[in-house]
């Protein structure tokens, strides 16, 4: 029992990632509302975001912004810094994610006008007739 | 200026794309003319890059801002991609050539912005097949991901809902990428394609399950993105709900790509030895595969809409596709990737030849091809050969690709592959043949019905000729002829491009 | 004597003759005699080159070209050999005896879309000619499945339902069997040896040694009934559905072109992807054999029970073309030479006997055998023509079929298959039987109509009786000089 709960509380990042991923996926699959549905997509993204920028922290490490010791040389010891890399690369994802979603928000909103309502299943009756 | 090839091939696109969003006021011959100037240059640019790889009979490697990889990103263009560069500028230019009327009739207003979202999409899959970094082609994907999501939502009506759909499973795909890269860079700490390579070598790497988790995740996003049964169900709907020039523009091009990213992951990223031997998947997938084929066709088969039934050809051609680079032989992945070209090729064709009959008839149902013979006989004859191209039938060159998937699926001894290729040729030879035999003859009681009775064809004095304009007209018959031509010159493909490719270990 | 060079270049032009033409007849749409004139000087420019070219194979050479390097192992090859040339011989000159009786046929009927059928025709002409000269197995299916293609708008000429129902069966059993045979066994072919090129003799195939004998006689199979077009039966119920087609078609097309391609390109496949000393070993000859000899019997039975006169002409075409496969399946000598004859004297012999039901069917509007009592007595050139062909059929002397029949006897009892010799007794006792009440019934019977000499029923237009009666001839020719062609048989065979 101690092992099992170790086990999940060393790697509590991931597993909140994991829960997050399946409230988001939960929320595309099963929602009718569309809103709601983005929604889902965009907690599901954000869950893999977050988990990629939980991969660079380090125990005890400062941010990466190189330090200098008295005699003004620098302190390049990888290990006192947090990995820059995956801030960076999530950067550029939220990015990406700001840009989906607002794609997605102004076709919900092209979609409303049409048919006139944002729930799945009377969209679909909509465009059976 | 030649090494300079490759940034200008992805730079053009990208600012032509910048100044089409200004240049509203000028109007839609400087937006049509900016739009075919720009892709112009990057085909030329791609042309070049391909003679340099040729040539030099190695990759070209272009370092973006002359940063050193593993650290900067680079542009790496070998053989496989410098053949699906040209292919893609090559069918973007053919396109927007072709778009003069129908992006008109589709976009009454902001032509423009239409345009810069083309040129945009366009600089986005170039990118993708250019990248030598993963990370780097998440962002182009989704970039082109955007990019299409804009140019089918301008489908109106129903396009809206269909685009909607296409957005989620387009970012659920995108995401277990992403996911799939995050784990890979954990346990590899690189995200250049070559570093990576190397370091997934390592024996200790290659036991590991995190580096499994991060292939599956990977490999699951791309599926999604390039439509592989079962996972296709928002392509058919979304592409034939599109205009006409954007269904042009994204059926032949957005699957052929990531088609072309899955072989980059599977065989460049990670080694044929890993996924044939450690992931193992093949028989599983080649199953996926063969379903695609044959359940993509016959669904085909059952489509009123002409679009429609191309859309679900595509999800057929995936089949082949998958199912040819997961033989692992040499000959099912010279198949796997002749097809990228010509199935880009045969897609374009049909498209564009479906695009200019609805634009004369203004129906998209196939009650639309009734005596197209005589009315539209250039586009028909198109539609002839690109038809014969599906079907296989020498020397267009849809007969070639199934020959060399043929052989490697015998070689494989995967006969379930064998079966459904040839099911899967024959259907779509009963569903061609249908269209043609209603478009040579028109419908049943038009026809004289008394035999020999002297009286000229009856429908044939109804129906007045009434060709496509030029501008669409140029482009598919020049598709037409690079269907013949691919298929002629198969040996010299063949030779210079793909057996250059041809991944160590298969 | 011309050079090398003209050698290589003229099969290449006896392949683009008739597709030159195409261009030039479909241009030419609104003038008739113009677009007549091309397809004459196409048919011309074709026989020809052919001739030359078995002068040249008479002396004993083979002229081989590669027309394009397709695929890095495989070429698009023509090779002109002796048993290509039997072949591209009789089609070529049977199109210019075709050309002269089509024209009087369409214009005769004033058929509609006269432009669309001349143009298919010529097509179909430069595919037949194609598969002849065909150096591999690829060239074979490439041109194969051109004949396929060109020969469909021909079928559904008329455009009625009956025709379209009629195309659309005969599209689907050639491509279901090419498709769906021929080609998985070209490529397994291809995947054993790495090889398609035909073979130098017919004693050994290019099935590497040690294949599977399964794998082999699976391989046979697909090729005997993938080429559909050879009408072995079941794979025959294309042939009466296409008789649809105007009678032209039906007279070169499925008597000559298509037909003969089919059995052409089994026989090639036979003799010189598998040889006969590798069918010989696993007796796929003899079972090929009773298959055929099945096909032989049956067709002819079921050709006796039908009125309509084309509808038995192709049964017996079916019944024919299984004499030619019975051939070489005996894999004697002698009867590999009476099969390989039988495609020169089929031809003759059947051109003319559909010719004659074209003609009846300008001159009179009569398809019924039963309506064509005493007509032989208004029209004589063409009732003589069809009982002279008619002996051809049965296997007279001295008309050409009975070279054919010699020949296979011989073989037969070389092979000592006594049973075959009952079968090919007895297809001929049936043949009389079917063909003899026609030609009886034209010259002797009584005539339906009160005083036929008064109904205004002449002889069919002179652009078709000149046809018929050289056709005619040609088959009786072929019987009284028989070592002509059986110099290239001979060929074949050493």
């Amino acid at each position: 029992m101690d092992d099992l709960f170790f086990f999940i509380i060393a790697k509590y990042n991931y597993w909140a990632a994991i829960v997050l991923l399946f409230i988001g996926l939960f929320g595309i699959i099963v929602r009718n509302n569309l809103m709601k549905k983005i929604i889902g997509m965009v907690i599901f993204q954000t869950a893999i975001l977050l988990f990629i920028v939980s991969i660079g922290v380090k125990r005890g490490a400062t941010v990466p912004i190189v330090k200098f010791s008295l005699d003004k040389q620098p302190l390049l010891d990888a290990t006192a810094y947090a990995n820059p890399l995956p801030h960076v690369l999530i950067l550029t994802a939220i990015v990406v994610g700001v840009a989906v979603l607002g794609v997605a928000l102004a076709l919900l909103q092209k979609i409303q006008r049409v048919h006139g309502t944002i729930e799945e299943d009377e969209i679909l009756e909509d465009m059976r007739k | 200026m030649m090494d300079q090839a490759p940034a200008f091939m992805l730079v053009v696109p990208v600012f032509a794309s910048l100044v089409l969003t200004l240049i509203g006021p000028l109007g839609h011959r400087a937006a049509y003319g900016l739009l075919i100037i720009a892709i112009a240059v990057s085909l030329a640019a791609a042309l070049a890059t391909l003679v340099q790889v040729v040539q030099a009979g190695q990759a070209v490697h272009y370092r973006m801002g002359d940063w050193m990889p593993p650290m900067g990103i680079e542009l790496v263009i070998d053989h496989l991609s410098a053949g699906v560069l040209v292919l893609i500028s090559a069918c973007a230019l053919l396109t927007a050539i072709y778009s003069m009327h129908t992006a008109r009739q589709d976009n009454p207003d902001r032509l423009n912005h239409y345009y810069a979202l083309f040129a945009l999409l366009v600089a986005g899959l170039l990118g993708m097949t250019a990248t030598g970094d993963v990370f780097n082609l998440y962002v182009l994907l989704e970039i082109s991901a955007l990019s299409s999501y804009g140019l089918l939502a301008r489908g109106k009506g129903k396009a809206y809902y269909a685009t909607f759909r296409y957005l989620v499973m387009g970012t659920i795909g995108a995401s277990f990428y992403l996911l799939g890269v995050g784990y890979i860079y954990i346990m590899t700490g690189s995200l250049n394609m070559a570093d990576l390579a190397e370091i997934l070598s390592r024996p200790e790497l290659k036991e590991s399950v995190n580096v499994r988790i991060g292939f599956t995740l990977i490999i699951l996003g791309v599926w999604i993105k390039m439509a592989l049964f079962p996972l296709h169900a928002w392509l058919p709907n979304a592409y034939s709900r599109a205009g006409t020039t954007t269904a042009c523009l994204i059926a032949p091009l957005m699957t052929k790509v990531s088609v072309y990213v899955m072989l980059r992951i599977m065989f460049t990223v990670f080694s044929a030895d890993y996924i044939f031997q450690q992931i193992a998947w093949s028989r599983l997938v080649i199953y996926l595969a063969s379903t695609a084929a044959v359940l993509g066709m016959i669904t085909a088969l059952a489509q009123r809409d002409l679009r429609k039934m191309l859309a679900y050809i595509i999800v057929a051609e995936i089949g082949y596709l998958t199912g040819g680079a997961w033989l692992a032989n040499t000959a099912g992945y010279t198949g796997a990737v002749y097809h990228i070209l010509a199935d880009g090729l045969m897609t374009l064709c049909l498209f564009m030849a479906v695009g200019a009959i609805i634009y004369r008839t203004g129906e998209s149902t196939a009650s639309a091809m009734q005596g197209i013979f005589q009315r539209m006989p250039v586009t028909a004859g198109v539609f002839l050969v690109a038809a014969a191209s599906v079907v296989g039938i020498p020397p267009t060159c849809g007969f070639f690709s199934k020959w060399y998937l043929l052989q490697g699926a015998v070689q494989a001894g995967a006969w379930v592959f064998i079966a459904a290729l040839l099911i899967a040729g024959l259907v779509a030879a009963v569903l061609f043949f249908k269209l043609l035999e209603r478009a040579f003859f028109g419908r049943l009681d038009d026809a004289v019905t008394e035999q020999g009775s002297g009286k000229p064809h009856a429908a044939a004095l109804k129906i007045r000729m009434q060709e496509a304009p030029l501008t669409m007209l140029l482009p598919l018959v020049f598709t037409g002829a690079a269907l013949f031509g691919l298929g002629i010159y198969t040996n010299e493909v063949v030779q210079y491009l793909i057996r250059w490719s041809v991944p160590a270990g298969i | 004597m011309l050079s090398a060079a003209f050698y290589q270049t003229a099969p290449v032009i006896a392949l683009c003759a008739s597709l030159g033409a195409v261009p030039l007849i479909a241009l030419s749409r609104r003038h008739p005699n113009l677009r007549e004139f091309w397809t004459f000087a196409a048919a011309a420019l074709k026989f020809s080159m052919v001739l030359l070219l078995a002068g040249k194979v008479l002396a004993g050479d083979v002229v081989e070209v590669t027309l394009i390097q397709v695929l890095p192992e495989l070429a698009i090859r023509l090779r002109v050999d002796a048993f290509g040339i039997i072949f591209a011989l009789v089609s070529s000159f049977l199109w210019i005896v075709a050309a002269a009786y089509t024209i009087g046929y369409m214009r005769g009927l004033s058929e509609h879309a006269q432009t669309r059928f001349f143009t298919c025709f010529a097509l179909s002409l430069c595919a037949a000619i194609g598969v002849a000269f065909s150096g591999n197995l690829l060239t074979l299916y490439l041109f194969y499945e051109m004949l396929s293609l060109s020969t469909y708008p021909l079928v559904a000429h008329h455009q009625d339902k009956e025709g379209r129902g009629g195309a659309r069966k005969y599209l689907t059993f050639l491509l279901g069997g090419s498709v769906g045979l021929v080609l998985p066994a070209m490529i397994i072919v291809f995947t054993l040896g790495g090889n398609l090129t035909f073979a130098d003799n017919i004693h050994h195939g290019i099935i590497p040694p040690g294949t599977g004998d399964t794998l082999v006689t699976c391989l046979f199979f697909a090729f005997l009934f993938g080429f559909a077009k050879n009408g072995v039966m079941p794979m025959h119920a294309w042939l009466p559905g296409a008789m649809v087609a105007p009678t032209p078609v039906s007279a070169l097309l499925h008597a000559v072109a298509v037909v003969k391609v089919g059995v052409f390109c089994t026989t090639r496949v036979m003799l010189y992807v598998f040889g006969i000393d590798l069918m010989d070993a696993l007796n796929l000859g003899i079972v090929t054999a009773y298959i055929v000899s099945f096909t032989i019997v049956t067709a002819s039975i079921i050709a006796m029970t039908r009125d309509n006169l084309k509808s038995r002409l192709a049964y017996s075409t079916i019944s024919q073309l299984s004499y030619i496969i019975l051939g070489v399946a005996l894999l004697t000598p002698a009867a590999v030479q009476g099969g390989i004859i039988h495609i020169a004297n089929h031809a003759f012999a059947k051109i003319t006997l559909f010719f004659c039901a074209g003609a009846v069917y300008v001159a009179t509007r009569k398809k019924n055998i039963s309506e064509m009592g005493g007509l032989g007595r208004v029209m004589p050139f063409t009732f003589g023509a069809f009982a002279l062909a008619s002996l051809s059929m049965i296997g007279a002397p001295p008309v050409g079929g009975f070279i054919t029949k010699w020949y296979l006897l011989t073989g037969a009892l070389e092979a000592g298959q006594m049973a075959i010799i009952l079968v090919l007794l007895a297809s001929t006792m049936l043949n009389i039987v079917y063909f003899a009440p026609v030609t009886f019934q034209a010259f002797f019977g009584r005539s339906q109509d009160e005083a036929p000499g008064n109904t205004g029923i002449r002889e069919a237009p002179l652009l078709m009786v000149v046809p018929i009666v050289a056709a005619a001839l040609l088959s009786l020719l072929v019987g009284i000089f028989p070592h002509v062609m059986m110099q290239f048989v001979r060929m074949v065979i050493s």
